[in-house]
């Protein structure tokens, strides 16, 4: 054989074994890829088995306070009227009062009472409870005569040193009895006849 | 003998690097494809372990049923005992 074959034998062999070399190394590489994938697909497909169900569960779970919200609005309309109770919810929920309620289409855009604003607590708890509350009526669009952000500042200059859990010293209970540090003198008229006027002459 | 010459020069200056340099392409390739693959494996098993408390919805649900129902059971008490405002 010429030696020119020979080097032709020779190049051919060197072409192959880098075909080979290069292919067997992207199989190789292809095979991790694939196993990766199948781990992909795997955990993929936990996602997907356990997000099936929360569409559902969280369609169910709004039913449920759509309910609550229907069931509440309409009592609190019910109860304290139209406007307080915009102004109570909006009192509550500030901005509320632009939206109104869900199921009361005239409620949006009403002019309400700034109940949670104004009144005191206490005074937000008969409104609660159906009762009037009229101090917001006096000025419903003058300025905020009480500052929901520092409610408790009024309250607490009633107590500068703090609010007291319980008084320092309580009177004790009366200690009754034959054997009480203070003996009562019992009534001479207790058992006696009862008393008659006099009988005019 | 001249073309055999000229045949084995263009087989090992010409052909053979352009076939290394095409195979090694590819083979790069592929290998930068699997570290991708490797993150997005731990990232879908992340996500996956991430869900395992989305069975806990099913007690939320309970819950709020429960709850709503309370709700409801209150309300009826004090639209009894409350009067209505007109």
């Amino acid at each position: 054989m010429p030696a020119a074959g020979v080097v032709m034998v020779v190049a051919v062999v060197l072409v192959v074994l880098a075909l080979v070399y290069y292919l067997v190394s992207t199989i190789v590489a292809l095979q991790r890829t694939a196993a990766g994938l199948d781990d992909v697909i795997e955990n993929v497909g936990g996602i997907v088995a356990k997000s099936a169900p929360v569409n559902e569960i969280v369609l169910g779970i709004n039913e449920q306070l759509d309910a609550g919200v229907d069931l509440l609005e309409g009592m609190l309309v019910r109860k304290a009227g139209l406007i307080d109770a915009v102004g109570l919810v909006d009192g509550l929920y500030p901005g509320a009062a632009a939206a109104g309620f869900r199921n009361v289409p005239d409620s949006a855009g009403l002019v309400v009472p700034r109940i949670g604003e104004v009144y005191t607590k206490g005074t937000l708890t008969l409104a609660r409870l159906g009762r009037e509350a009229p101090i917001a009526a006096a000025s419903p669009a003058g300025p905020v005569l009480r500052n929901v952000e520092a409610g408790s500042h009024a309250a607490r200059q009633l107590y500068p040193g703090g609010r007291p859990l319980h008084a320092d010293a309580l009177p004790r209970s009366p200690v009754i009895g034959s054997d009480a540090p203070i003996q009562y003198e019992q009534r001479d008229d207790i058992g006696a006849p009862r008393k008659r006027l006099p009988v005019p002459s | 003998m001249t073309l055999w010459w000229i045949g084995d020069v263009v087989l090992l200056v010409v052909l053979l690097p352009v076939v290394v340099y095409l195979l090694h392409g590819v083979l790069a390739a592929a290998q930068s494809v699997v570290p991708t693959v490797r993150q997005i494996a731990g990232v879908a098993a992340a996500g996956s372990q991430d869900l395992d408390a989305g069975a806990l919805l099913l007690t939320t649900r309970d819950q709020v049923s429960q709850t709503v129902a309370g709700v409801a059971n209150y309300a009826g008490s004090l639209d009894v005992i409350i009067d209505d405002a007109s």
